[in-house]
C-alpha cells in the first residue's frame, strides 16, 4: 500500500491519467452495451427530454438518447484517433527508420518535405486533404492520418540517429546482422520509451483534430454521431438544452484530459 | 506541467460561453423613428438593381428601387413608376403610361428616357447581361410620348408584367453612371452609406409618390454568425431579425414578437431520374409513402410548417392545388412497391444537402431514419453551397438532394417549369411526356381560367408519379421588438421596411 503511494506520488500524472482514461473508456463501453436505444432513432415525444431513469442524460433536439449518442460518438472518435494515430506510426517509423539509419541523400530530400508539411497546422492540411477527396469517416481517418506522419517521423529518425552508432548496433553489424533486421529488431524496440508516450499525446491530437473537423463539418457526416458532430449541433441549443453541450464538451475535456495526463506520465517515467 | 494543461483546458471551457456573450453590447437605439434590422449577409455583389443576384441583397433592395410594376403582400401586381399598362391584341406591344410627379431620390423626375434606358440596360440591350432570361424576348422599347412607353416582344408572353415588376427590372437615373456603389432609386427608403461587412444605413424618401415609409432611419446591421443572432437580439442591438428558425425564436427574450409566415418555397427531397432507381416511378412512390411528414415537422420545427404535395407553396392561392394526401404514411405498402419495382431489399443512396442549411440538414436526418424502416439506407452528403450549386443544380450529378425551390418570379411558371424534359433548369431530368404536352398548351390557351386548370393539371401530374418527396412550405420567423408593429410578409423573397411602424404611431 504505502509502496503504491509512493509510485503514485512520484508521478501523479500517470495514475490519474490512466483512472480518468480508465473511466472514460468504462462509461463508453456501458453506454454501448447496455443504454437500450438505438444511437440514430429519433422520438418526437423525447424532444429535449430531461435525464430520467429512461434517459440517463435526457434526449437531443430529435429526441434520440444522449447517452446512447455519447458512447457512439465518443466511441467513432475514439475508432477515428485510434486509426489516424496507428497510420502516423507505421508510416512514422518506416520514414524515420530509413532516414535515420541510412542518412545522406534521402534523408535530406524526406526530411525536407517532412518539414514542409509539418509547417502547415494540421487542420488546415486535413481540410486540403478532405476538399480533395470529400468527407466522411474514412476520408477523415486517411487525412488526418498523412498529417500525422511527419512528426512520428521526426521522433523516430531523432532516435535512430541516437542508436546507430552505439555499441550494441556495431556488434550487430560486425555479426553480419542485415540493415533491416538491426533497424527493426535491434534499434526499433529501443525507440518504444519515447514513442509511447509521444503516441499517447499524439492520439490526444487527434480526438482534438477529429472534433474540431467535425464540428466545422467537414468530418463525420449526419446521422452519425461524433463527439465533434455533436457540440456543433448542441451550440444551436445552448440556452434550451444546456445540458447537451455541456455533457459532450465535459466528455471530449475527459477524454483529452486523461490523455495528456497518461502522456505526460509516460514521459516523465521514459 | 499538468497545472498548466488543466489551467489551459479550463480557460478552453470558460472561452466557450464567454465568445458566445460578446454579442451583448451596443447602444440600444433612440426609439424616436429608427430601427436596427439584423441581416445575415453583407449586400456584396452590386446594390445595381440590374446586377443583384444574391436574394439576400435583392429584398433590401426592394426598398430602395421600384420597376414599372412591383408586387404587393397579396402576389397581385400593382403599378409603380407606371400608372397603368394595356397589352395591344397581338399580345406583343405592352403600352405603360407613366405616373406623374415620380422623382428620384436626387430629385429628379422620372421621365420616359429613364425608363427606356432602365428597361434596355436591364434586357441586356446595351450590352450587358440580362438576368431576367424572359427578357431576351424584349425586341425594343420605344418613347410615344412624355408619358407612355412601349415594349415590344418578339413572341407572345403572358407572364410578362410578372417580369417587369421584378428588381432586376427596377427603373433607375440615366443620368447615373455608378448605380453599383450609388444607388438611386424611386423607392420609399433612399440610400445613405454602407460600410462593408458592418452596417448599411437608409432614410426615408420624404418625396415618395405612395403611401410613405413610417420609420424615419433604418440601419442594416450585418449579423453573419448565426450563433449571435439571439444574443444580439436579446441584448437590444438589433431590433429585427427575418428568417429565423423555430429554435432561435424559443430563445428570444419577451421583448420580442415573433412572427410566423411561409418561406415561399417547396421543401421537399428532390430525386435525380436519370439515375436508377429513381428512373422507376414505384421506387419514387415508394419512398414517399415512407416519409411522414408530420413527423418530420415535429421533429424539425415544433410542428411549425404547411406541408405540400407537389411543387407549388400554398401562398400562391390561385393555383394551388392541395395534394397533400397523395401519399399518407403506410411503410408496408412502400415495401410491397419496392419489392414489386425490384429492390425487395431496399437499396442505398445518398442524400446531397448544402452545408449552409441547417433545416435542410435536419430534415434530411430524419429522412434518412424514416427511409431506414423500409429497408432503404440514406446517406447525408453535406457540400459547401457553391459545390451544390455547381455539382448539383448545374452538373446534375448527384441522387438525391434535399433542398427548398422558390418562384423567382410571381408567375406560376416559375415554379413548374424546371420539370419539361428539355427546360435548362430541370436539375431533376424530370421526363413525362403528358406534363410536356401540358406545358405546351398553356401558351395556347389563352383563357385565364383553363390555364389555372392546366396549372393544377402540372402539378398532379408531378404528385401522382412522385417527382420528387414533397415536405413542406416552411414557416418563417421574425423577430420584431414590442416597441414596433406593421410587419408584412409578401408571396415573394422580399422584406417591406415602409409598413413597419413604431406601435401607435
Amino acid at each position: 500500500m504505502d509502496k503504491l503511494v509512493f509510485k503514485i506520488k512520484k508521478n501523479p500524472e500517470l495514475y490519474a491519467g490512466a483512472v480518468i482514461t480508465a473511466v472514460m473508456l468504462l462509461v463508453i463501453l456501458l453506454g454501448r452495451l447496455f443504454v437500450p436505444y438505438d444511437p440514430d432513432a429519433m422520438n418526437a415525444a423525447d424532444k429535449f427530454a430531461r435525464p430520467s431513469l429512461a434517459h440517463l442524460m435526457g434526449c437531443d433536439n430529435f429526441g434520440r438518447d444522449l447517452y446512447a449518442r455519447l458512447a457512439a460518438g465518443g466511441a467513432t472518435t475514439l475508432f477515428i484517433a485510434l486509426a489516424t494515430v496507428l497510420i502516423g506510426v507505421v508510416f512514422g517509423i518506416i520514414v524515420g527508420a530509413f532516414t535515420g539509419y541510412y542518412g545522406g541523400a534521402l534523408d535530406e530530400i524526406l526530411m525536407r518535405f517532412n518539414d514542409a508539411v509539418l509547417a502547415f497546422p494540421s487542420i488546415l492540411l486535413a481540410l486540403v486533404v478532405i476538399s480533395i477527396m470529400g468527407s466522411g469517416t474514412f476520408k477523415v481517418i486517411i487525412s488526418l492520418g498523412i498529417v500525422f506522419i511527419p512528426s512520428f517521423a521526426r521522433i523516430v529518425r531523432s532516435e535512430f540517429l541516437r542508436c546507430k552508432n552505439l555499441d550494441y548496433v556495431r556488434s550487430a553489424r560486425l555479426m553480419g546482422a542485415h540493415d533491416l533486421r538491426i533497424m527493426f529488431v535491434h534499434i526499433l524496440p529501443n525507440t518504444f520509451p519515447v514513442l509511447l508516450s509521444s503516441t499517447v499525446i499524439g492520439f490526444n491530437n487527434a480526438v482534438l483534430a477529429e472534433a474540431s473537423m467535425s464540428f466545422l463539418g467537414i468530418g463525420v457526416q449526419p446521422p452519425s454521431s461524433s463527439l465533434g458532430r455533436m457540440l456543433s449541433d448542441a451550440q444551436a441549443f445552448l440556452f434550451m438544452s444546456p445540458g447537451y453541450a455541456i455533457l459532450t464538451g465535459v466528455t471530449i475535456a475527459l477524454i483529452i484530459l486523461g490523455f495528456s495526463l497518461l502522456g505526460d506520465g509516460l514521459k516523465k517515467n521514459a | 506541467m499538468s497545472i498548466k494543461r488543466l489551467f489551459a483546458l479550463a480557460m478552453c471551457v470558460a472561452i466557450i460561453p464567454a465568445v458566445a456573450l460578446t454579442g451583448c453590447s451596443g447602444d440600444k437605439p433612440e426609439a424616436s423613428s429608427s430601427i436596427v434590422v439584423g441581416i445575415p449577409q453583407d449586400l456584396e455583389d452590386s446594390l445595381d438593381p440590374h446586377e443583384a443576384v444574391a436574394a439576400g441583397t435583392k429584398e433590401i433592395l426592394f426598398n430602395i428601387y421600384e420597376g414599372l410594376l412591383k408586387p404587393d403582400e397579396n402576389g397581385n401586381l400593382i403599378p409603380a413608376v407606371a400608372k397603368e399598362y394595356s397589352v395591344s391584341v397581338d399580345g406583343l406591344t405592352y403600352s405603360f403610361i407613366l405616373r406623374n410627379g415620380v422623382k428620384f431620390h436626387d430629385g429628379q423626375n422620372v421621365t420616359a428616357e429613364d425608363v427606356k434606358y432602365s428597361i434596355e440596360k436591364s434586357a441586356g440591350l446595351t450590352g450587358e447581361q440580362s438576368l431576367i432570361t424572359a427578357f431576351s424576348n424584349i425586341k425594343e422599347v420605344n418613347i410615344v410620348d412624355n408619358d407612355q412607353v412601349d415594349i415590344v416582344l418578339k413572341e407572345k408572353d403572358i407572364d410578362f408584367p410578372a417580369y417587369v415588376a421584378n428588381l432586376n427590372a427596377a427603373i433607375i437615373p440615366r443620368g447615373n453612371s455608378t448605380p453599383a456603389t450609388k444607388p438611386i432609386g424611386t423607392g420609399p427608403y433612399m440610400y445613405v452609406s454602407r460600410s462593408p461587412q458592418e452596417n448599411m444605413i437608409l432614410k426615408k424618401f420624404d418625396e415618395y409618390w405612395g403611401t410613405p415609409a413610417n420609420i424615419e432611419n433604418i440601419t442594416l446591421k450585418i449579423i453573419p454568425n448565426a450563433d449571435s443572432i439571439v444574443m444580439n437580439l436579446n441584448g437590444g442591438s438589433v431590433d429585427m431579425f427575418a428568417r429565423l428558425t423555430v429554435t432561435q425564436t424559443q430563445q428570444l427574450s419577451k421583448n420580442f414578437n415573433i412572427l410566423e409566415g411561409e418561406m415561399n418555397l417547396v421543401q421537399a427531397v428532390y430525386l435525380n431520374h436519370a439515375r436508377a432507381p429513381f428512373d422507376n416511378v414505384d421506387v419514387c412512390r415508394a419512398l414517399s409513402y415512407a416519409v411522414d411528414v408530420d413527423n418530420i415537422l415535429e421533429l424539425t420545427s415544433d410542428k411549425k410548417g404547411f406541408p405540400v404535395g407537389s411543387s407549388m407553396f400554398p401562398a400562391f392561392k390561385k393555383y394551388y392545388v392541395d395534394l397533400t394526401d397523395s401519399y399518407p404514411t403506410d411503410r408496408e405498402k412502400a415495401k410491397e412497391l419496392l419489392a414489386k419495382a425490384g429492390y425487395p431489399d431496399g437499396f442505398s443512396f445518398s442524400i446531397t444537402v448544402p452545408s449552409n442549411y441547417q433545416p435542410h440538414i435536419e430534415a434530411a436526418q430524419v429522412v434518412a431514419e424514416q427511409l431506414k424502416q423500409i429497408g432503404v439506407k440514406a446517406d447525408i452528403k453535406l457540400v459547401e453551397w457553391n459545390t451544390w450549386l455547381s455539382d448539383v443544380y448545374s452538373g446534375r450529378d448527384y441522387e438525391a438532394t434535399l433542398i427548398g425551390v422558390d418562384a423567382s418570379s410571381l408567375t406560376a411558371t416559375a415554379m413548374l417549369d424546371r420539370f419539361v424534359t428539355d427546360a435548362d433548369n430541370n436539375f431533376t431530368n424530370y421526363s413525362n411526356k403528358e406534363y410536356d404536352d401540358l406545358y405546351k398548351k398553356l401558351f395556347v390557351t389563352p383563357s385565364d381560367e383553363e390555364r389555372v386548370e392546366i396549372y393544377k393539371q402540372l402539378q398532379k401530374n408531378l404528385a401522382d408519379n412522385a417527382a420528387n418527396i414533397y415536405i413542406q412550405d416552411m414557416a418563417e420567423f421574425v423577430a420584431l421588438s414590442d416597441k414596433y408593429e406593421g410587419y408584412t410578409f409578401y408571396p415573394l423573397y422580399v422584406q417591406d421596411f415602409a409598413k413597419i411602424k413604431l406601435k401607435g404611431q
